[in-house]
């Protein structure tokens, strides 16, 4: 799950990473009266717009004035929009907020993140000199100029590790001191709140000397929300995919695709490889979606339901290979589907073709339950017939 | 032969009770699997489809004798239902539950280390070898014994999978699901160590997906020290970068994990590649007559 920079800053500030003054506003009148009081002699404001998304200031996203009258007006162009960058999509994010902080001239900019290290199996603190750009970019070009550190997730990143690569990155004594508790911070921070994600960048030594966090970026474990209340209270779902929220409160994986084959496939690697299959049989997928593994009527139903707000869809292919799920279920879950969109007026479903390939636990009981129906359904015994098929009936 | 499991592993369910644990100890129990009993917290003393329950790891392993563990907890104490597998001397605990948190995994999976416990998954469907001995939630039907060994981080793609070889006659000797989570036990490079040094098996399939670099690590082991043919899929080749596809293996971000990397660093360790998941089955068909001859299907 991802949260808001504003958010991530309160977290910042609460395990002691420096951040700037700032507040958050959702009208250009809290904008100027929050410029208003958070103002300083000689420092100006910047105000961002609060998407999940990066690059916000190519995006016209960041806007640095001079006064509390400025702020207003720039958020007055931010606010209720939605805002393009290069990593939104064309549609772009809404934004609803914006921070407004004080800022002065910038020094010197840094990098640094916690992530999981999936080969050594530990969290790893990764910093570098090249602050402002992105990782993967610095990573490419100047690999050397990368320090990494794994820490224990239970001891945390040790004082003496944190001054040492502390040390590498300036030798400005203040700084050194301020970068050293930053990242025992982040390291905490990371491991507390269950974070897949904790990155500062950059990391800003400030003309005046002091150590500023500029932006934050903190991504939550999904299977760790139940624990971590006041995050899932930060859920912000206008800044996700509609679709993709209904599925989640479904607890199905959606994601959208520019197709035009709606699938419903159960586990994550065998919907990938569906979408794959259906692409090598010349047709391209409208989605992903999977249903998991202890998948009940209710949630194949609203499987089927989700696909169909998709006006791109033309046909549909259920791939079952059932393990934990029965296709007994999965059977039921499509009639209940097909009836209750009937019920509600909904007639697309009667007229789009529907590729059913069940395979596994209870096949043949489901098989008996489809067979049973009224519905059309075009069944298909392999995962290849069952491509071809669906390619074929949008062809046709 | 085969590797990890077979008709002497006796296990026990961890979770028994519940409505995964019941169905599937059931499934395992008409195998074949020699499940010994189960265990829920405050269920002691019942039975369940003819099984003892135990209230914990400690008494049931010390009434049965197991020596496996497979566990259908809920995610939320997952994580210490492998300690305490582990603690009452458990060498090999299957841990099906999906959706553990990865920092539970993270404080866990190094202790799982140090006692050397072999620990599959979690989020997997499991571990079988044909005929013998099924722990897990994977249909039991699709499986015939013979020569392919087969270990994937997919659960459904595994059983597509198997059921092409099965079709085409090509049994396996045993399949192992690791599982697509951040953090697991067993990885692919534990399992290609044992197929190679497994006489029974003879061809291996290795099914990936996109994130992580698990199958650039498979592929360096396989250059070096893999005889028999290896047969392999990535999944995920038409993802769109930076999105996440179900479970946390499955995420591209920067210019690690694409399939296209995967692919190409497994297609020079000497893998054969399918593009298609369809074409797992008769590539594997064909790559092993080519090996073996065809007299050699009579020992399938």
């Amino acid at each position: 799950m991802n949260i808001h920079e504003y958010q991530a800053k309160e977290l910042f500030d609460r395990y002691g990473i420096p951040v700037h003054k700032g507040c958050v506003a959702s009208t250009p009148e809290e904008v100027y009266e929050g410029a208003k009081a958070i103002a300083q002699k000689d420092k100006i404001f910047v105000v961002k717009a609060q998407i999940h998304a990066g690059a916000r200031g190519k995006g016209g996203g960041i806007k640095l004035v001079k006064t509390p009258e400025e702020a207003r007006e720039a958020a007055s162009k931010i606010l209720g929009r939605n805002l393009v960058t290069p990593q939104t999509g064309p549609e772009g994010r809404p934004v609803q907020k914006v921070l407004i902080e004080t800022t002065s001239p910038i020094h010197k900019e840094f990098y640094a993140s916690v992530v999981l290290d999936r080969t050594e199996q530990a969290p790893c603190l990764i910093v570098s000199c090249a602050g402002g750009m992105e990782i993967e970019e610095v990573a490419a070009k100047e690999p050397d100029k990368i320090i990494k550190q794994h820490f224990c997730a239970q001891k945390g990143l040790d004082s003496e590790k944190a001054l040492e690569i502390a040390a590498k990155m300036t030798e400005d004594s203040t700084a050194v001191d301020v970068f050293a508790q930053t990242f025992q911070a982040m390291a905490k921070l990371f491991v507390e709140k269950d974070a897949s994600l904790v990155e500062i960048n950059p990391l800003a030594i400030m003309e005046s000397g002091d150590v500023l966090a500029i932006d934050a970026k903190i991504n939550i474990d999904d299977n760790a929300l139940y624990r971590q209340p006041e995050i899932l209270g930060w859920q912000d779902f206008s800044q996700e995919d509609s679709r993709e929220v209904e599925a989640k409160k479904f607890d199905l994986s959606y994601v959208g695709l520019t197709g035009d084959i709606g699938c419903i496939v159960n586990g994550a690697g065998l919907a990938m490889a569906t979408m794959d299959i259906i692409k090598y049989a010349g047709g391209e997928p409208a989605n992903f979606l999977d249903v998991g593994g202890g998948a009940n009527k209710e949630k194949v139903a609203a499987a089927f339901k989700i696909i169909l707000t998709d006006p791109d869809v033309k046909a549909i292919l259920v791939n079952i290979f059932g393990g934990i799920m029965r296709c007994d279920i999965v059977a039921e879950g499509i009639l209940a589907a097909v009836d209750e969109l009937k019920a509600v007026g909904n007639t697309r479903i009667e007229q789009m073709p529907l590729v059913v390939r069940l395979e596994g636990t209870n096949v043949e009981q489901g098989k008996e339950i489809l067979k049973k129906s009224s519905l059309k359904i075009i069944a298909a015994s392999t995962f290849e017939e069952a491509a071809q098929k669906v390619v074929a009936a949008i062809k046709v | 032969m085969s590797i990890l499991v077979n008709k002497k592993t006796k296990v026990l369910v961890q979770g028994i009770t519940g409505s995964h644990g019941s169905f599937h100890a059931e499934k395992m129990l008409e195998y074949g699997t020699q499940v010994v009993g189960g265990v829920t917290p405050g269920k002691g003393g019942q039975q369940i489809h003819g099984v003892p329950v135990f209230n914990t790891m400690k008494e049931a392993v010390a009434a049965t004798k197991a020596n496996a563990s497979v566990i259908y907890v809920p995610a939320k104490f997952a994580a210490a239902a492998i300690v305490e597998a582990g603690e009452a001397g458990i060498s090999l605990v299957i841990c099906i539950t999906e959706g553990i948190p990865v920092m539970d995994m993270v404080k866990t999976i190094h202790w799982v280390q140090r006692e050397k416990i072999v620990l599959i998954g979690p989020n997997c469907p499991g571990i079988i070898t044909p005929e013998e001995c099924k722990i897990g939630i994977m249909p039991g039907y699709i499986h015939k014994k013979g020569p392919i060994g087969l270990v994937s981080k997919s659960g459904t793609l595994t059983y597509e999978a198997v059921w092409q070889l099965t079709q085409l006659g090509l049994g396996q000797s045993t399949c192992i699901g690791i599982g697509g989570d951040p953090i697991i036990g067993t990885n692919f490079v534990d399992v290609l160590k044992l197929f190679e040094a497994d006489p029974e098996t003879e061809a291996i399939v290795l099914i990936g997906e996109i994130g992580g670099s698990a199958e650039e690590e498979a592929a360096e082991f396989i250059e070096k020290n893999i005889s028999k043919p290896v047969v392999a899929f990535v999944a995920g080749g038409t993802a769109p970068p930076g999105k996440r596809m179900g479970h946390a293996g499955a995420i591209i971000s920067g210019g690690s994990g694409k399939a296209s990397d995967k692919i190409k660093r497994l297609e020079k360790a000497g893998v054969t590649v399918v593009q298609s998941p369809a074409l797992i089955g008769r590539t594997m068909e064909k790559l092993y007559r080519e090996r073996y001859g065809q007299e050699s299907r009579s020992r399938v």
